[in-house]
């Protein structure tokens, strides 16, 4: 599935902007996460608050599914309250006058849907704040502000849910602790979520697709698989460039401390993970962890020894060399000395092997 | 002791007061809003007529509003055409005067308190769906609430105390125009000391108290931050 089968979400911007000039045009999906990825200053949150309303662009337009939002051409611009959209802010936000409750009610009060898709007890349970209820904002801690919000926004039963760096703010236990219940929206919702982050873990671990930002404009754009490891994206190229996997747990071996999981390019031995067999994981692998072989190893004390195909390789510079393979039917990057590359005479249409010295499970 | 006369300028007062207060904040109000939020040129302009009265002589005010609210003025021109007289030495041009005078003590702890408010609460209560109207009820009002009370407790006892504008635009008519502050000039005038501690005490003691009523409330803000 490539994004421009699914224009759900057009937007055509420019704003002018002291650093720079934010200049998209962009095709994002109907569903799941879009993560929009970048440094500070990149333009990813100004982005977002376009597509809020919150800027207003002097060229737009946007579209959310058949609903427009903004046509500059014809002058039309659809004001924040009219769009059916929800927003979570980097710092909760939450109306410090009111109640928990209050927070919530206050979306609902203000419905613009005329179907509900989630209901307010639905965000209550799935962000587990049923205790909070009669709480003020400022008797909250970091973590619970962030979850009500969250609920909040939820409550509005909004057509898309922006979320401009929601974890950002918080310490990283507390993002450990909100990280699954995003994982769970993600499971349970049905509308889009444009997600800002300039966390590369939590592109691996919240990211279907990705858009990457640097100075106003999109550099790539596609399912997370695709984009992390296209050699003409600025991903591939980063010294923590990963792959990212999506399979499923297919056995345990306790003994060994380890588990063992089925994906399109083979099956992998991982570090044991408590979940019952049949769950689905998504593990990611580091470039760097990966070595490229000739001929398959007798002996290694490497687990994972997978065949692969060279796809295409690319020099990084400093030395090192980028290569794209196709393991069954993924594709994996290794990065690998520009000496290396030489010796083994490395090129596109290879068939060789990939030793996988380590993968972390991000889900 | 406080005689009849004496009683009727504190009633006076206290209606003049009561009804300048009730309209500095629903005058106000809406100009602390716009001033808080603009971003236009002509704000430095209206914050400096709007503080005016604070450094200005009353009798400079007085004078104006005299020459304005007269038979010659624009506005008295104006009220004769409405059929309602001039405002002059009567008890609704004293009211105008008052709200004039004290209107920087209403519109800058309201415009500081909106400001304080923020943009980030009116832009959640946007993106969950609430109109410019809505928003301003909803959010910012709850939000600015100690500004409301500062600015009211100023305003009121601020129109209290004021005597030079009242003599000029109101006179020392009793029981129209002659307020407080008034009496205890003419008390002074005719050497009745007596008098005159009676109600300068009392209007000591007044004020005192709603200063300290105001403080006790808000102990994290200060007066004369919230008059910035």
């Amino acid at each position: 599935m490539t994004m421009s089968k699914v224009p759900s979400i057009q937007a055509r911007l420019r704003l002018a902007y002291d650093q720079f000039d934010l200049d998209v045009d962009l095709n994002l999906p109907a569903s799941g996460v879009t993560v929009l990825f970048g440094h500070s200053g990149s333009g990813k949150t100004t982005l977002l608050r376009c597509i809020a309303g919150l800027e207003r662009p002097k060229e737009g337009f946007l579209k959310i599914g058949a609903t427009l939002w903004q046509d500059s051409d014809s002058d039309f611009f659809l004001p924040t309250h009219q769009r059916n959209l929800a927003y979570v802010f980097q710092e909760a936000n939450l109306f410090p006058h009111l109640s928990v409750r209050g927070n919530l009610d206050y979306a609902v009060r203000r419905l613009r849907a005329k179907d509900r898709v989630f209901s307010l007890e639905q965000a209550i349970e799935l962000l587990a704040i049923a205790p909070l209820l009669d709480r003020l904002p400022a008797r909250l801690s970091g973590g619970e502000r962030q979850r009500v919000a969250i609920a909040r926004a939820l409550a509005a039963s909004p057509d898309v849910l922006l979320m401009d760096e929601p974890l950002a703010s918080l310490d990283e236990q507390r993002k450990q602790d909100i990280l699954p219940y995003l994982t769970g929206l993600h499971q349970n919702l049905q509308i889009p979520i444009l997600y800002v982050t300039h966390s590369l873990q939590e592109v691996n671990q919240l990211a279907d697709h990705l858009l990457v930002m640097a100075a106003g404009k999109a550099l790539a754009c596609g399912p997370l698989a695709e984009t992390l490891t296209r050699l003409d994206g600025p991903m591939a190229l980063d010294r923590q460039a990963a792959s990212v996997w999506q399979g499923k747990l297919i056995s345990h071996e306790a003994e060994y401390h380890l588990s063992h999981a089925e994906f399109a390019g083979g099956s992998l031995s991982l570090p044991y993970m408590d979940m019952p067999v049949g769950s689905s994981v998504r593990i990611r692998i580091y470039a760097r962890d990966v070595s490229i072989t000739l001929q398959p190893p007798e002996a290694s004390s490497i687990l994972n020894i997978l065949p692969a195909g060279v796809l295409a390789l690319s020099e990084m510079g400093q030395g090192q060399t980028v290569v794209q393979l196709a393991v069954g039917d993924e594709v994996l990057l290794a990065h690998i000395t520009q000496k290396s590359a030489m010796l083994l005479g490395v090129q596109p249409g290879m068939a060789v092997y990939v030793q996988i010295k380590g993968t972390s499970i991000v889900r | 002791m406080l005689n009849a006369a004496d009683l009727d300028t504190l009633f006076l007062t206290f209606r003049v007061a009561s009804l300048a207060t009730l309209l500095l904040l629903l005058l106000g109000t809406p100009l602390a809003w716009k001033l808080a939020r603009s971003r236009s040129r002509w704000k430095g302009v209206i914050n400096s007529v709007v503080a005016l009265p604070l450094v200005l002589p009353p009798t400079v005010l007085g004078f104006y509003l005299l020459v304005l609210m007269g038979p010659a003025g624009v506005v008295g021109k104006f009220t004769l055409w409405l059929g309602i007289g001039t405002l002059p030495f009567s008890f609704g041009g004293l009211v105008v005067a008052s709200v004039l005078y004290s209107l920087p003590f209403v519109v800058q702890p309201l415009q500081n308190a909106f400001v304080a408010v923020g943009e980030a609460p009116l832009e959640a209560a946007a993106t969950l769906g609430a109109g410019p109207l809505d928003r301003f009820f909803s959010v910012a009002l709850p939000l600015a609430k100690p500004g409301f009370l500062t600015a009211g407790v100023l305003g009121f006892t601020h129109t209290v105390g004021e005597f030079g504008v009242v003599l000029m635009v109101g006179g020392n008519i009793p029981d129209k125009t002659r307020v407080v502050s008034v009496q205890i000039y003419n008390h002074v005038e005719a050497l009745e000391y007596g008098q005159a501690h009676w109600l300068a005490g009392g209007l000591l003691i007044f004020s005192f108290l709603v200063l300290l009523l105001l403080y006790n409330s808000q102990q994290t803000q200060t007066l004369t931050q919230s008059l910035k």
